[in-house]
């Protein structure tokens, strides 16, 4: 027997009151917890993801939604725009490097990118197995994708229209996996990439067929599909082609001031920074964290309240038992001890479950959106900040056994013993 | 003398200060505080006890003068040296008979006398891993006895321990805490205006409200 095995018995003895307190304080640290996980792998993987790009052009619209979907991948993009147009902007000479992309495909939900090696470049990624896309209709995985998917080198599946699940399949052709990207916890995981060719085919396909299929398109088609597709820059073409989202780099700071004027008001297409817009971004949904913030410390100023009050309660009904323990040769000290350990015991408890629910509320949430940009959060990594989760937890449990344990330590065990 | 109480006085705020007769006790022997209501005979026990402080006077149990120790010095000595069992057995709800007991060893920290064979003699071996709330009051009274002897003190002191019993309970406790005082070599003070106490224990001081 010792000191912490009767705070401890003392806690089992009331299993409901210790069991609703410890839950209200675990719910409370729950939510603080998420919202740190959240926000600490948040903004390290849009800012991961945005590397590296300075500007994002694309159809007019939302800036924001062009940035959703030309970088993250998440939103619809804002619609099409004309290669020639976009040409001509590669050969400005505040523009270092431009990346094509064509988007409007997917496999199951994962997106099906046209781009050239560029892209995977730009986000160092390696090879797990296979090489880069050369060929129309040839495409490397993102590593999320091959691992659900179950696709290998080698294997062919067929893409389906637009860029969520349901839409019609495009039964023309087959892609054809040629490699797989290793994990690197960036937006790849998630994508299907290949060429911009590929993604031209497949609708000239879902286009040409139900209008005649004469035998010389098809030849047409079979020359092309020999062909091999642009690495680098953009596609070669004779015909007029759209292309969905540019990703630019610029080449030195005064291009940032410049560019995005110039493709603003003299195109039709407009230009978005990703950083811009994700500051924006975290501004509008700074409002909901922070409300969820003062909702958590709440809570846990309540469970606080209410350990508070148990260990007062429990203290009136509990002044024999105090005054017994003095009586058989325990000093002030300890019955202060005893009420502060009961505190502490509990509020630690309430901490330890918080962070553990805090972890299995996000692995609920990602389980529930794999595709989405939740989904490649990783819910059982542990922060620093969780070791202050503890401390606060615990600093509520001294705060709470204050006025509980000094009046432990002030009852008079003459009085109480012999009353009755 | 094992136990001996020179001169005691104690005043209450506010009222008449009490002078208590002188006791002296040896070793094994057994004595009665009697005196109606209202007399100063639980001030006299808490004196003994060491839960008061005296006005004046001295407590002396195995040479050691305890009415000018404090605090903790205090809680310690009376943990080791003296055994109480009050009117009702006060036993810790949470814990079951033997936890009962391993508590006073703690705080003691003192070894004491071995538990079971302890809860053997006072007839309380199968209720050893019972919750105290299962007990009749017969046997919360024995344990809260045994707890009292746990740490095998040279001073038993006693707060009415009968009089919430029956007759039957009430002999089998005095007669119980009489085997086990002489047993240990302690001195056993018994307060109580109980008639089936008085049978058992003839000698006696008495307490009057002067």
């Amino acid at each position: 027997m010792n000191l912490f095995k009767l705070s401890w018995k003392y806690l089992t003895f009331r299993p409901l009151s210790t069991g609703l307190n410890v839950f209200l304080l675990a719910l409370g640290l729950a939510i603080i917890t998420v919202l740190l996980l959240i926000q600490d792998q948040f903004e390290k993987k849009m800012s991961q993801d945005a590397a590296g790009i300075d500007l994002v052009v694309g159809a007019k619209g939302s800036p924001l939604q062009l940035i959703l979907a030309g970088v993250y991948h998440i939103d619809f993009p804002t619609g099409n725009i004309p290669m020639d147009e976009a040409q001509k902007l590669s050969r400005n000479r505040l523009v270092k490097n431009i990346i094509p992309m064509a988007l409007g495909d997917n496999y199951q939900g994962f997106r099906i990118v046209g781009t050239n090696h560029d892209y995977p470049a730009l986000y160092e990624a390696k090879m797990q197995s296979g090489v880069l896309w050369t060929k129309p209709f040839e495409v490397v995985l993102g590593a999320e994708v091959a691992g659900k998917s179950g696709y290998k080198v080698g294997d062919e599946f067929l893409g389906s229209h637009g860029i969520s699940v349901g839409s019609h399949e495009h039964d023309a052709n087959k892609f054809k996996v040629v490699g797989v990207l290793e994990r690197k916890g960036n937006v790849l995981d998630r994508l299907i990439l290949t060429s911009v060719e590929s993604i031209w085919y497949t609708h000239d396909e879902g286009e040409a067929e139900p209008a005649d299929s004469t035998t010389n398109q098809e030849e047409h088609h079979m020359i092309k599909l020999q062909d091999s597709v642009a690495v680098k820059g953009f596609p070669k073409t004779s015909e007029s082609r759209d292309l969905t989202t540019l990703l630019i780099q610029y080449r030195n700071p005064m291009a940032a001031i410049q560019l995005p004027r110039l493709i603003n008001s003299g195109t039709s297409m407009q230009a978005a920074s990703p950083s811009f817009e994700m500051s924006r971004l975290f501004e509008l949904l700074g409002v909901g964290i922070t409300l969820l913030q003062g909702l958590a410390v709440v809570i846990i100023g309540i469970s606080g309240l209410g350990i508070f009050i148990a260990l007062y309660n429990s203290l009136k009904e509990r002044k024999y038992d105090l005054a017994i323990l003095r009586a058989i040769g325990a000093s002030r000290g300890q019955l202060l001890l005893l009420i502060f350990l009961e505190g502490i015991m509990l509020t630690f408890m309430g901490a330890v479950l918080g962070i553990l629910l805090g972890h299995t509320f996000l692995s609920v949430i990602i389980s529930q959106n794999e595709q989405g940009v939740v989904g490649s959060l990783q819910p059982w990594i542990f922060l620093k900040q969780e070791l202050w989760i503890v401390v606060y937890a615990l600093t509520v449990g001294v705060l709470a056994s204050i006025i509980p344990a000094f009046a432990a330590y002030q009852t008079s065990i003459a009085k109480q013993l012999t009353k009755a | 003398m094992l136990f001996e109480s020179k001169k005691l006085e104690y005043s209450h705020p506010g009222q008449k200060t009490l002078i208590f007769p002188d006791i002296s006790l040896a070793s094994g022997e057994s004595l009665l505080v009697l005196g109606k209501s209202g007399s100063g005979k639980t001030t006299l026990l808490n004196l003994l006890a060491g839960l008061l402080k005296p006005t004046a006077g001295e407590v002396i149990l195995a040479t050691k003068d305890f009415a000018r120790m404090k605090g903790q010095e205090m809680d310690l000595f009376r943990g080791k040296e003296i055994g109480i069992i009050f009117q009702k057995p006060h036993l810790l709800a949470a814990l079951n008979v033997k936890e009962n007991l391993q508590m006073a060893h703690f705080f003691s920290k003192k070894k004491g006398q071995d538990i079971g064979q302890l809860l053997a003699e006072l007839g309380l071996s199968e209720k050893a891993k019972s919750s105290v709330l299962t007990l009749s009051e017969g046997e919360a009274q024995r344990v809260s006895i045994a707890r009292a002897l746990a740490n095998s003190p040279k001073l038993i002191l006693a707060d009415e321990p009968t009089s919430s019993l029956d007759d039957e309970n009430a002999e089998k406790v005095i007669s119980l805490l009489k085997t086990q005082a002489a047993k240990i070599g302690a001195a056993l003070i018994i307060v109580t205006h109980d008639q089936r106490v008085k049978a058992h224990i003839p000698n006696f001081v008495e307490v009057q409200a002067s």
